[in-house]
């Protein structure tokens, strides 16, 4: 298991020093000058090459390069360009937002996916399994920031429950900032609530066949009991693995959510930062984006491996 | 179960009711601008995001610009101009302080215009203050700039947010914590989110009706529309004109259409065949159809222009009748001109819903005429790169939004490459000239060279839109210089 966690990890740190390379490299190449973005359209040459000089961005590109991974190894991810600011501040404060929204919107889907998957296995060709499944089709279709655009309509505008969007700072009114994170994760959590149920299902009518199910029905068990205690168990494991790819895909789709309610997300940020050339933020952000999401990677597999004994002697020379 | 959902609803039906209350409270303020400023210091950047936030809000300047473009006393009361015009003397306001309660005096606007004038300043408009060779202190409420020539819009420039007064204490934090003498003090900025002002208690001139506006951020035109109908913010500056008309019979709103210093230019890049040829511009200049453009574009909104001035100035005179729009005329001239059969030029659109749409109407009226016209969508940092620093392009659109701003046309290496001697002469004789009717004189004869030398394609004054909440006044309808005045906005019952 030691060995299995410590390959893994190998991976995990390889994976981020390629993707450092890439981002580094492919955003160098991006056209477009943060100086000349800053000073905007009537400023003088010279104030932008003295600006220039101020940004560091008249160091050689391997240099900056090694600079920034060294600083990063240390915790210091720069000052951002256009914001004048650290680029770490900038990113801690953000995912105060997009953090909490991701996790709500996952526990919103795993409260309203896997019950309605179970009950729609149970009942396998009955009306209630066609009317969820077709709910549920219809839930990944619907593109989130379409359904984003509804909830403000009925929610924020016709009935005016809910803000339409739009944050307050959790150290100023935590009831207020929970509020503003309703409608959002109602919206990224569709989807992947529609794709929970579904996965669950198959997964659920897949054990229901098996053999342990028919012995557990022998020894006296109801069906209900048999799949309770035993089907759902073993149905988990490739819904651990559907939860953790959506965790990663959760956090990416907060870009457009964060737009339609206006939310100073993660997303949002990155945004920004590209269309104003705030190149060293972009990096930071990427980075941040990339550990979290290969760094869930890693605890799913370890996760995986910890519910299914077989995956890691198998993977143990 | 059922208990759980009424407390919820309860809860719900509190909470808006508290919502509520708080937006009867008059004297707040929430405003919903598109772009969120990079840094809040306007005179280390271009940005009109940061002059919308601060400019006479939080920062002030020795004369400031008023709503019909005019200047009047700022932190200065009043001052002097010498027989030669090249010494100006202020007598400073007393009694100033700027919000950290430091005292504003002369020796701040030492600070201010040494900073300005330093070789590793970042201000974008260095040149305008250039010309002043001198700042003496003759005591601590009279300070006097000596220029080494005339500048006839010297007291103007001093009003622009690029000059506003900063104090030696707080200056190297404005970007992120501005201290300024305005009324309204900086109290946060919830990055990506908000900015929030509150009314300076100090302030030194009349105060300001509302005690606190903030600033919230919202790019998406659908998720502003909901925030304005939902109550969440109280108006807009600038909206897009595409979903007016949501707002337009809505008693609880008002739309105020006014005007602003953004000239839409089809920008020609004059040193590259075929515009190097006056013909073709002329063409150009003939198959554009104005209203159609405006018409298309902002629906209607703006007005038509045949020279890079705003049609608001009192300089301005109306030369959209130079190359009225006439294809025959336009085909005639490019066979002239050795293009009988039209040519093709490509056509770099920034990412502004005014270039791509009025990008797509030109297009076709140049077709009419034998004009291919390739359309590329470019972001604006490549745009900055690609046409504006490297004036590698055919012809762009873009809004020229700072106000009077013909003096980049004497410049030859401005990125439309326009290179005319006899309106360089033009234009530096205007700029050494203080009498007014003298220099209208002036900027009518430098508007007429430029309509008739068609160096760019003239198409419309940008409108200002701004959707307010209906019991909401002081908003300014015009926009002359870039900023969003806070000073008389007041509830009204």
């Amino acid at each position: 298991m030691i060995l299995f966690t410590l390959r893994r990890f190998l991976g995990f740190a390889a994976t981020l020093l390629v993707a450092a390379l890439v981002i580094f490299w492919l955003l160098d190449l991006l056209p477009g000058d943060p100086a000349q973005f800053i000073l905007g359209i009537n400023a003088t040459p010279d104030s932008v090459a003295r600006l220039r000089v101020q940004m560091g961005l008249d160091v050689p590109a391997p240099e900056r390069f090694v600079s920034w991974v060294w600083g990063m190894l240390q915790g210091d991810f720069g000052m951002s360009y256009t914001q004048r600011a650290p680029v770490a501040e900038l990113i801690w404060a953000r995912l105060a937002v997009t953090l909490p929204l991701s996790i709500f919107a996952m526990v919103i889907s795993i409260v309203v996916g896997l019950p309605l998957g179970i009950l729609a296995a149970r009942r396998r060709g009955k009306l209630l399994d066609t009317a969820i499944m077709v709910t549920a089709q219809t839930g990944v279709a619907i593109p989130n920031f379409w359904f984003g655009m509804l909830l403000t309509l009925v929610f924020a505008v016709g009935l005016r429950w809910l803000p339409p969007g739009g944050f307050t700072p959790w150290n100023e009114d935590g009831w207020a900032s929970l509020r503003g994170l309703i409608l959002p994760s109602l919206a990224l959590a569709l989807p992947q609530a529609s794709i929970l149920a579904r996965v669950m299902r198959t997964a659920l009518v897949d054990v229901t066949g098996q053999d342990y199910i028919r012995t557990a029905r022998a020894k006296g068990l109801t069906m209900g009991e048999a799949v309770w205690r035993h089907g759902v168990r073993n149905a988990l494991l490739p819904v651990l693995t559907i939860l953790g790819l959506q965790f990663a895909y959760l956090v990416a789709g907060t870009i457009i959510v964060e737009n339609v309610f206006y939310l100073p997300g993660l997303g949002r940020l990155i945004y920004t930062a590209i269309s104003e050339r705030d190149l060293i933020l972009v990096r930071g952000a990427t980075i941040i984006l990339i550990v979290t999401v290969t760094a869930t990677m890693l605890l799913t597999d370890i996760a995986y491996a910890l519910v299914d004994p077989r995956l890691r002697e198998r993977s143990t020379p | 179960m059922n208990k759980t959902l009424k407390a919820f609803g309860v809860a719900l039906a509190l909470s808006s009711a508290l919502a509520g209350m708080a937006m009867a409270q008059p004297t707040e303020v929430r405003i919903g601008v598109a772009l969120e400023p990079p840094a809040l210091d306007p005179t280390a950047g271009a940005a009109e995001a940061i002059d919308i936030v601060v400019y006479q809000n939080v920062f002030e300047g020795l004369t400031r610009i008023d709503q019909n473009g005019a200047v009047q006393p700022g932190l200065a009361d009043s001052w002097t101009i010498s027989e030669d015009g090249l010494t100006y003397t202020f007598k400073l306001h007393d009694g100033v302080t700027f919000h950290d309660g430091t005292t504003f005096d002369a020796e701040d606007v030492k600070f201010t215009f040494d900073r300005i004038l330093s070789e590793d300043s970042v201000n974008a408009h260095r040149e305008f203050y250039e010309p002043i060779t001198g700042i003496t202190i003759i005591d601590p409420l009279t300070i006097a700039f000596t220029l080494d020539r005339q500048i006839g819009r010297f007291l103007f420039d001093l009003g622009r947010g690029d000059a506003v007064i900063v104090a030696p204490e707080s200056a190297d934090n404005n970007a992120n914590d501005p201290i300024g003498t305005g009324p309204f003090a900086f109290v946060q900025w919830d990055k990506g989110s908000r900015v929030v002002l509150e009314a300076y208690g100090p302030y030194w001139g009349a105060p300001a009706h509302l005690t606190k506006a903030s600033y919230v951020f919202i790019s998406d035109t659908a998720t502003l529309t909901n925030a304005l109908l939902a109550g969440d913010i109280d108006g807009t500056n600038n909206f897009a004109t595409e979903a007016l008309a949501v707002f337009e019979n809505n008693p609880q709103f008002k739309v105020l259409v006014g005007t602003t210093e953004g000239e839409t230019i089809l920008s020609t890049n004059n040193k590259r065949p075929p515009f190097d040829n006056l013909k073709v511009r002329q063409a150009m200049a003939h198959a554009l159809d104005r209203q159609a453009i405006i018409d298309g574009t902002t629906n209607g909104y703006g007005t038509p222009i045949g020279a890079p001035f705003a049609p608001h100035n009192p300089y301005y005179v109306d030369l959209t009748g130079t190359y009225p729009y006439d294809p025959e005329a336009a085909k005639a001239l490019l066979a002239e001109a050795g293009y009988p059969d039209g040519f093709s030029a490509t056509l770099k659109l920034p990412p502004v819903a005014y270039a791509r749409t009025s990008g797509q109407i030109i297009a076709s009226q140049f077709a009419a005429v034998g004009i291919k016209l390739e359309l590329i969508n470019v972001e604006w940092a490549q745009w900055l790169e690609d046409v504006y620093a490297n004036k590698d392009f055919d012809l762009s659109i873009v809004s020229h939004v700072e106000p009077f701003d013909i003096g980049n046309y004497a410049n030859p290496d401005y990125y439309f490459g326009y290179d005319n001697p006899e309106f360089q002469a033009l234009i530096k004789t205007l700029n050494g000239t203080v009498d007014e009717a003298k220099r209208k004189e002036l900027a009518i004869e430098a508007q007429t060279i430029l309509a008739r030398d068609a160096v760019n394609g003239y198409l419309f004054e940008l409108a200002q839109t701004g959707v307010w909440n209906a019991k909401l006044t002081g908003m300014w309808q015009n926009s002359p210089i870039e900023g969003l005045v806070l000073r008389d906005i007041a509830w009204t019952e």
